[in-house]
């Protein structure tokens, strides 16, 4: 019953839906993202590693503090490596980091990987719940704003959504916090409940730092999901389930909103990607422990190789969301594997 | 910045992956309503209205009969009054906010300008040339710009600044390095669709050297579209910069910014939000105008959906 009630529409041509070819397509996908990946995934760690070198300093001599004598200084460069060819170092870096050994924090000799998935958990669920929110706003807002094109709520929906584009995502945090924390004290201003402790008040800590993340994203996948119902909705299938005397709300979920999908998933898989980098400012003004802050709490510490660590973490993780989104499309729109190599 | 950064429809998903995009978001504007056209005319007339008094206020800084923007000119915090000097109010410090916010208008538009210009030209060449040259070299520059989209935007900036140390140097490179891609992408996609073009194919039948073709007969055509993203990027770069600043890591002090005057002040939110809404506004109002005159100057001068 629910396949029949959402036909393909005209314009796409459906492909075989054999689960054969769809395999197929998608091991072919895979497997020319992978050629193009591996390039760019060495020179993205090759840049990450560079971080520590082009400090200015010697790494060794910030280590140690300004009392230690120069031999010291020369006995911890041979222990870090630091006195051997550029290229052999990578060689040794990329092969410990494909074993999760990140290195060890200059500050307090925790290993980074440590640091990291501490604090992961943290910063995944702020992405979740904001791409949760966003979602709950976007698809009634672009459902009735498609539906009503050119009326009053779609030119005030315009409006705001393309002020939203343009505040920068700590305004709106801090805007949030005026209003929401200061003013009407329904959520606390800073600071984080960890999960298993009060899971109530968990959500309570994490409301509005998910929110100013939700806002800025909110506003793009309004405009994106919105412009390709209206496409959607001139298709003949949309009369003719009208014709057939179905109710409004019932064409506009069940008949337009899965066509007209394609863009917004994958811009929101491309935005779980930004949305760990949001969480810098987002983490950073609310006292959160997440990924974010770490990064800012070891630049301002000058702990490049905790900085070093995060950055070729966040980096691996944004290129693998990006293939993974690519190969999910593959699976959701048959267009897309027609056109092989 | 594009991402994390980068609260613009208009800025280019930094996909790291090239091959099939989806399918662009139809242009489906509203019904051709003539008020809204109206409207629209006079939202870009007001919004090119205040760049121009942003841009003469920072360019005539020093003219302008205003206290230094490190001069205590009375108590901290003091609200705005009907002088010039104290009209918006006093920062924390009992500085004026009106000279803060203008020297700021400075950092914030040279900072702007320059980072959108070093990644215009090196973006712009590295895509003309990827564009008509193809092959191997393509290959390179693809790699390499999908390298530095594969940070989000505002790490790859907080990893730049840790090894550069915030200075005004390390701000326009790392900053001029966040527009090269988008700039490379732009460029090439244009130059691939003017290279099939007769003029192109009739200077190779004359003899032009691939440099002559590129530079003479490609760039003219292409300079145009991809400059109309310059507006629309230079808002992302202010956004990125004032993300740094707020973050503690941008222009250091006393130079005034506009994100570091709303990092100053967010610790008095409670007290005295004036002291973050007035810069917050101006960075908010120039953002704003920057899109809606980026927004027209883009469906101005990009051909590439009519082209392609």
């Amino acid at each position: 019953m629910t396949q029949l009630t959402t036909p393909t529409p005209t314009a796409r041509p459906a492909a075989a839906p054999s689960a054969g070819s769809r395999a197929a397509a998608v091991g072919r996908k895979l497997r020319t993202r992978l050629l193009h990946i591996v390039p760019v995934l060495l020179l993205v760690t090759f840049g990450s590693m560079l971080l520590v070198d082009l400090t200015p300093g010697d790494p060794a001599a910030t280590i140690l503090g300004e009392s230690a004598t120069p031999d010291q200084v020369a006995a911890l460069r041979q222990q870090l490596g630091l006195d051997r060819p550029l290229f052999v170092r990578y060689g040794e870096w990329i092969a410990h980091i494909a074993q999760g050994d990140f290195g060890r924090s200059i500050r307090s000799q925790q290993p980074v990987l440590d640091a990291i998935l501490e604090r992961l958990p943290v910063t995944i669920e702020l992405a979740i719940l904001a791409q949760i929110m966003a979602f709950l706003v976007v698809i009634p807002l672009a459902l009735y704003t498609a539906y009503r094109a050119g009326g009053r709520a779609d030119r005030l929906a315009n409006v705001v959504t393309s002020g939203l584009v343009s505040m920068p995502p700590f305004l709106t945090a801090l805007l949030l916090v005026f209003v929401f924390a200061l003013s009407l004290r329904a959520f606390p201003a800073t600071g984080w409940v960890r999960i298993a402790d009060d899971p109530l008040g968990n959500l309570r800590s994490a409301f509005l730092p998910a929110l100013a993340l939700a806002l800025t994203e909110l506003a793009v996948l309004t405009r994106v999901l919105r412009s390709d119902l209206i496409a959607t909705l001139q298709e003949d299938f949309i009369l003719s389930a009208k014709a057939k005397g179905l109710p409004t709300w019932y064409v506009l979920l069940r008949h337009a909103l899965r066509p007209s999908s394609f863009s917004l998933v994958t811009l929101a898989g491309l935005s779980l990607g930004r949305l760990i980098g949001g969480a810098v400012i987002v983490e950073t003004l609310f006292a959160l422990p997440g990924i974010g802050q770490l990064l800012v709490n070891s630049i301002l510490a000058k702990d490049a190789v905790v900085v070093q660590g995060v950055v070729v973490f966040v980096a691996i993780v944004y290129v693998a969301l990006n293939v993974l989104t690519d190969v999910f499309y593959t699976i959701l729109d048959p267009r897309t594997r027609v056109t092989g190599a | 910045m594009k991402n994390s950064t980068t609260p613009t429809t208009t800025a280019p998903v930094p996909a790291v992956v090239e091959g099939p995009a989806p399918p662009p978001p139809a242009e489906t504007a509203a019904p051709p309503v003539a008020r809204a056209k109206r409207s629209r005319t006079i939202l870009v007339k007001l919004a090119i209205g205040w760049l121009a008094v942003v841009v003469l206020l920072a360019v005539f800084a020093d003219l302008l009969p205003i206290p230094g923007y490190d001069v205590r000119i009375g108590r901290p915090a003091m609200g705005p009054s009907w002088d010039l000097a104290s009209l918006l109010g006093t920062d924390g410090l009992g500085r004026s906010t009106l000279s803060r916010l203008i020297y700021g208008a400075r950092v914030s538009l040279a900072v702007g300008v320059v980072s959108v210009l070093i990644g215009m030209v090196i973006g712009g060449v590295l895509g003309l040339l990827a564009g008509y040259l193809r092959g191997g070299f393509e290959k390179v520059v693809t790699i390499l710009t999908d390298s530095l989209l594969a940070y989000p935007p505002l790490v790859l900036l907080l990893a730049i600044t840790s090894t550069l140390g915030s200075s005004l140097r390390s701000l326009v490179i790392s900053l001029g390095l966040l527009c090269v891609p988008t700039f490379t992408r732009l460029a090439r996609a244009n130059t691939l669709a003017f290279a099939q073009r007769e003029f192109v194919t009739a200077s190779r039948a004359l003899g032009g050297r691939p440099l002559r073709i590129i530079f003479r007969e490609i760039l003219p055509n292409v300079v145009l579209p991809v400059a109309s993203y310059a507006f629309v990027m230079a808002a992302v770069v202010i956004v990125a910069e004032g993300s740094l600043s707020f973050l503690g890591l941008g222009i250091p002090p006393p130079s005034p910014s506009w994100g570091g005057m709303i990092s100053a002040a967010k610790d008095r939110l409670a007290t005295q939000p004036h002291l973050v809404f007035i810069p917050a506004a101006a960075m908010f109002l120039t953002i704003f105008a920057l899109n809606v005159v980026g927004d027209r100057a883009r469906t101005r001068f990009d051909v590439r959906e009519s082209a392609l």
